[in-house]
């Protein structure tokens, strides 16, 4: 909602600045957003008569005019098509400055002296308007001081209103905000009906009362719609944002800026027999005034004769019906349409106008008379004409309830935290219209007033007072409770603990969003349908993540594409996947890695990372948790298929650990070996409760065998059987090396064990551990084929 | 006796020009030895009458004291000048980097969060969390947001199909908390949320903290200290804060939080909107089974990232999600 000081003053005037106004009404919840001069600054510009006219004699499309500034009659070179004799216009005289610090000198135009300048409406920084002359009206003044005569030392204010405070969206609603706070009683304008001087009535009928419970209609005959808006009208428009059109449109926007009733004016001859006031019948077709054709919906409020439709109620005419300069005799709109009914209707059809704006949040419903006879009379002193009786269709049970509300000064107190006193809060309730219907024991029943439909219940009422009141004068205390303690499971970790880990394993955490490309999706996980969004910002971001992965190596890409050779990055989130009729949100953990394992330096070389450096600090993640994770050599279509873990606890699955894929590594365009990760968060946060053991007073025994076995042969198999036969004694298994090698043959693999016994209560003897030790050989040879390494 | 003097002043002198540990042990056994000049000394004894015996042999344990210990303090000499020398050939330019890992770090947005948590975890409220993906009925119609509402409008809303969507932010969290729980509840609920709006001021996800207060006596004078105090804890300075009067369809009354941010050309203030609040509306406890005449609560919500780039400093907003590792480092 944008005003102009000026007019709110004509309302309220308060003996505050413009700032201390602004600031004001911001407190109260009505944020300013903004305010700008109304005219650009500007000095010795006056009120100029054309004199006469004279063709130039060495330029077609320059004027000689002489031109009166109230003192003496100057000789100006003008080039505007509008410049002719009479005319009154802005005339920056000689020594004048123009908006832009442009200063007026004498000067020749084409050999003729010119001293001063005629001004359009932007050379004064009013509008954007350069196609002529502004024009003054005949009456202005010759010689006053032109920021004078048009009252320019004025601001427009700009307040950026929440959608339940459509009261003030009209200066009327605004100056009675003003009003309330500085207590003084804003001065409407007198509103007096007028007389009808003819029976002509419009037919109305309305058959959707639900959605327009009360629709008014008036005809006006015989209106000179040549006439011209005054500029006091104009330019109160003007400061409020609005283009002066016609007088019929300029007024109907005039009275919904000043008492915030949307208005509309039909050609009367264009309405075919009468007014219908109906649902669009499907595949109905409207022409709009702003001249595009739409295709209306059965659930579309529309205003039709008896043939067609010629309006969207409360949203924007039809252009067949709109008044012309031709129109003679017209026809008033003053109506109340249901908010719910019009919500989103003006969207639907691409559509925001003033007027939808404003019944969509609630147009006060017993403004449409008063609104109508404020506009007939505005008209009448403009195109004149001659009215006839309004005609109003109401149906009172579908207008709003008149609402009650008790307020009870305890809940009053409770909520604001403080006991404001009855007197002030009395004050409060009535400034704002509220009438106190009855004083009750504990408090008082208000009677809400027509245009404030978003005070509902006790806790707006009270909102009311403490804005009033004042937020910042309410007291502050701290919150009291209970200081009970809560649990805290031990086996749990924290998510800031997992964190905490890689970024001391040098990893850096990212955020990437939660919608990703589908075909990078398409090749991380082909065989997951991720959700798709019904409107994404682009289609790059338009499906949900299956995996953490999509969004990782597209940075990964990014900081390639940086110079950033070596790329340690995690990310914990939400991955989403459709399951049957659910939608399953799980929190992963995922990582990425490429480049040197360490920063580059004289110590640390560059050696590039490898599947055993991550599946280290993965191992030092679960044993940091408590948890025993087994990794299981699998085939992911992401990843490389010999280099791919599935990670498993207690045999459930619990992620993946591998190499990219090669294929899909060059389709990405990225560089290096990336290795990556992805668990499953839940099932890993839970480990175990520490349970004391006694430690052997015994010395521990140790025995090392080197053994060659096929390459197939995983070492978690080689583990597996020499536990089986090493005894319950056998205190730790270690691969110390693993060698591939010619000499041992093609297929094969060289692996070093060691292996540890101890007993809790005695000393092993050297006979015990021989035969353990030469069981799991012998187990090995058998089970796994393997040979001793010589 | 002469003999036995001599034989002192020579292993004196030979223990003084001993250069090496090996040379000194060797005089060592040469003079103290088992058959060590000195020592042999002793056999000489048995020629001696009974009454001479005790005075000579003390003479030789003396003549074998004064050796070693000129044996023992060239030693010690001898030994210094090994750990010096093994010291000096030990030095290393201490001034290289060390091996290893360097460190990571965590992303802005969780730092600034963590500490956000940590404030309020330490006043005992829980941390809660809740779907992305969110229903109609938990992100907008429980709130107070029905279908008609033109704060839908405010939302700019992702959806997946009429009733399914993104979360516009976490007070579904709230709801869902307050539908499984009893009061009183003291609550945060961090997290992602999405509005369909992308340019220079917004990304189409962002991070909200929202923070819910029910219990039986709670006022909006409690909620007023709670915002400032969180929001001079967080800046850890003694900054202006104002309540301005607002709307949100979940909270009346409820207020827009400004914050002391410079001063303007004329040294007023210049306010900066950091965060809404207000008291939870009635409908909202009644969506969720608790009695608005016995309990009352505060609510207040506000965007992670903004109080990360006032924090930080951070002058572009999208910089958080591009993950630009140049800029990631920057937050230890």
């Amino acid at each position: 909602m944008k005003f102009s000081e000026q007019w709110l003053r004509e309302w309220v005037n308060p003996e505050i600045s413009s700032q201390e106004l602004m600031d004001q009404i911001t407190m109260a919840g009505l944020e300013v957003d903004g305010f700008e001069p109304v005219a650009g600054r500007f000095q010795g510009v006056v009120v100029g008569e054309v004199v006469s006219v004279e063709p130039h004699p060495d330029a077609d499309k320059l004027r000689v005019c002489q031109v009166n500034d109230g003192s003496q009659t100057l000789q100006v070179v003008c080039g505007a098509p509008n410049v002719r004799q009479g005319l009154k216009v802005p005339f920056a005289v000689v020594g004048a400055v123009l908006p832009g610090d442009f200063k007026i000198r004498k000067a020749k135009l084409r050999g003729q002296a010119s001293e001063g300048m005629l001004c359009s409406e932007a050379e004064l920084g009013l509008s954007e308007n350069h196609d002529g002359l502004m024009e003054l009206p005949a009456d202005a003044p010759v010689g006053a001081e032109v920021s004078d005569y048009l009252r320019l030392n004025d601001v427009a204010i700009d307040v950026d209103l929440t959608p339940n405070r459509s009261d003030c969206l009209s200066v009327k609603g605004i100056a009675r905000e003003v009003g309330v706070l500085n207590s003084l009683v804003a001065q409407a304008p007198e509103i007096d009906p007028v007389e009808a001087v003819h029976s002509e009535v419009p037919d109305i009928r309305v058959d959707a009362p639900e959605a327009c419970p009360r629709y008014l209609g008036r005809i006006l005959r015989n209106v000179n719609l040549q006439a011209k808006t005054p500029l006091w009208m104009q330019e109160k428009l003007r400061r409020s944002g609005l283009r002066s059109i016609d007088p019929a449109v300029d007024v109907t926007n005039y009275v919904m800026l000043e008492l915030g009733q949307p208005m509309h004016a039909f050609d009367r001859d264009e309405i075919s027999k009468g007014i219908v006031v109906r649902m669009a019948k499907p595949a109905e077709k409207l022409v709009l005034l702003d001249g595009q054709e739409v295709e209306l919906t059965s659930e579309t409020l529309v205003i039709a004769d008896h043939e067609k439709p010629i309006a969207i109620a409360g949203i924007m005419g039809g252009e067949h019906s709109g008044v012309s300069q031709k129109a003679r005799d017209l026809v008033l709109e003053s109506a109340y349409f249901e908010p719910i009914a019009l919500a989103g209707k003006a969207r639907h059809y691409g559509l925001h106008t003033d007027a939808s704006h404003r019944f969509e949040r609630g147009v006060d419903y017993e403004l449409a008379r008063d609104a109508m006879e404020r506009a007939t009379r505005l008209l009448m002193d403009i195109v004149g004409g001659e009215p006839g009786e309004i005609v109003e269709v109401t149906s009172h049970e579908h207008l709003p309830e008149k609402r009650t509300i008790d307020l009870r000064s305890k809940r009053l107190a409770d909520v604001l935290g403080l006991d404001i006193d009855r007197t002030t809060v009395e004050e409060i309730l009535i400034r704002l219209g509220l009438q106190i219907d009855k004083l009750l024991k504990d408090g008082w029943r208000i009677v809400v007033p027509s245009f404030r439909p978003d005070i509902t219940i006790e806790e707006d009422l009270i909102e009311e007072v403490g804005r009033i009141y004042g937020y910042n004068n309410l007291p502050v205390t701290e919150p009291t409770g209970s200081l009970g303690l809560r649990e805290n499971a031990e086996a749990t970790r924290p998510i800031s603990a997992l964190k905490n880990y890689f970024v001391s394993h040098g990893y850096q955490e990212a955020i990437t969003y939660s919608f990703v490309d589908p075909r990078v999706q398409a090749q991380i996980d082909p065989e997951r349908e991720g959700i798709v969004l019904a409107n994404p910002i682009s289609a790059d971001l338009s499906v949900m993540r299956t995996s953490l992965w999509s969004g990782l190596l597209k940075t990964v890409a990014y900081n390639q594409n940086r110079q950033q050779p070596r790329i340690r990055l995690f990310e914990t989130g939400l991955r989403f996947l459709q399951d049957d009729q659910r939608i399953d949100q799980k929190p992963m953990l995922a990582g990425v890695v490429v480049g040197t394992q360490y920063p580059e330096n004289w110590a640390n070389g560059r050696r590039n990372a490898d599947f055993f450096d991550v599946k280290g600090e993965l191992e030092g993640l679960f044993s940091l948790l408590g948890v025993q994770i087994d990794f299981v050599g699998s085939w992911h279509p992401a990843l490389h298929p010999g280099q791919t873990a599935e990670l498993l606890r207690d045999g459930e699955h619990v992620g993946w650990l591998g190499t990219l894929h090669p294929q899909i590594q060059k389709n990405l365009e990225l560089n290096g070996t990336i290795l990556m990760f992805e668990l499953s968060l839940n099932s890993i946060v839970t480990g175990y409760v520490p349970n004391f053991k006694e430690i052997s007073k015994f010395p521990e025994v140790r025995r090392d065998l080197a053994i060659i076995v096929g390459n197939d042969v995983a070492f978690t198999e080689v583990e597996r059987v020499a536990r089986k036969h090493a005894g319950e004694r056998l205190t730790a298994l270690r691969a110390f090396d693993v060698y591939e090698g010619e000499s041992l043959g093609e297929g094969n693999r060289s692996l070093a064990l060691s292996l540890f016994w101890q007993h809790p209560e005695r000393t092993l003897n050297e006979d015990e551990v021989h035969s353990l030790f030469n069981s799991v050989i012998d187990a090995l040879k058998e089970e796994l084929g393997a040979t001793l390494r010589s | 006796m002469e003999n036995l003097e001599q034989l002192v002043q020579d292993g004196l002198a030979a223990a003084e020009k001993a250069d090496s540990l090996q040379a000194l042990d060797q005089i060592r056994v040469e003079y103290l030895g088992k058959k060590g000049v000195i020592t042999q000394q002793a056999k000489t004894l048995g020629k001696l009458s009974a009454e001479e015996r005790p005075a000579a042999g003390q003479k030789i344990n003396e003549a074998k004291g004064q050796v070693e210990q000129a044996i023992n303090a060239r030693r010690a000499d001898l030994e210094r000048v090994a750990i010096e020398q093994k010291l000096a050939s030990e030095s290393i330019d201490v001034t290289l980097p060390g091996r290893g890992q360097n460190l990571g770090g965590l992303h802005p947005v969780t730092r600034t969060l963590q500490r956000i948590e940590e404030f309020f975890s330490r006043a005992g409220y829980t941390v809660e969390q809740g779907p992305e993906i969110e229903d109609d009925y938990h992100n907008f119609e429980a709130l107070n947001i029905p279908g008609h509402h033109p704060a839908r409008a405010m939302h700019d809303t992702f959806y997946f199909n009429p009733g399914t969507l993104l979360r516009t932010h976490t007070s579904p969290v709230q709801i869902r908390t307050m539908e499984a729980g009893k009061p009183p509840f003291r609550m945060i609920c961090p997290g992602r949320v999405y509005r369909c709006d992308s340019d220079m001021t917004h990304t189409p996800m962002f991070h909200q903290v929202e923070g819910l207060l029910v219990d039986k006596n709670v006022s909006f004078a409690d909620l007023k200290s709670t915002v400032e105090e969180f929001l001079r804890v967080f800046f850890e300075r003694d900054l202006q804060v104002r309540f301005r009067p607002s709307y949100f369809p979940f909270t009346e009354p409820s207020a827009e939080v400004d914050i002391e941010w410079g001063r303007e050309a004329d040294g007023s203030i210049k306010w900066l909107e950091i965060m809404g609040c207000g008291m939870v509306h009635p409908k909202v406890f009644e969506h969720c089974g608790i009695d608005a005449e016995e309990y009352r609560g505060f609510a207040f919500g506000l965007g992670v990232e903004r109080m990360a780039m006032l924090r930080y400093g951070v002058n572009d907003l999208r910089m958080f999600f591009e993950n630009d590792l140049r800029f990631l480092r920057q937050f230890r």
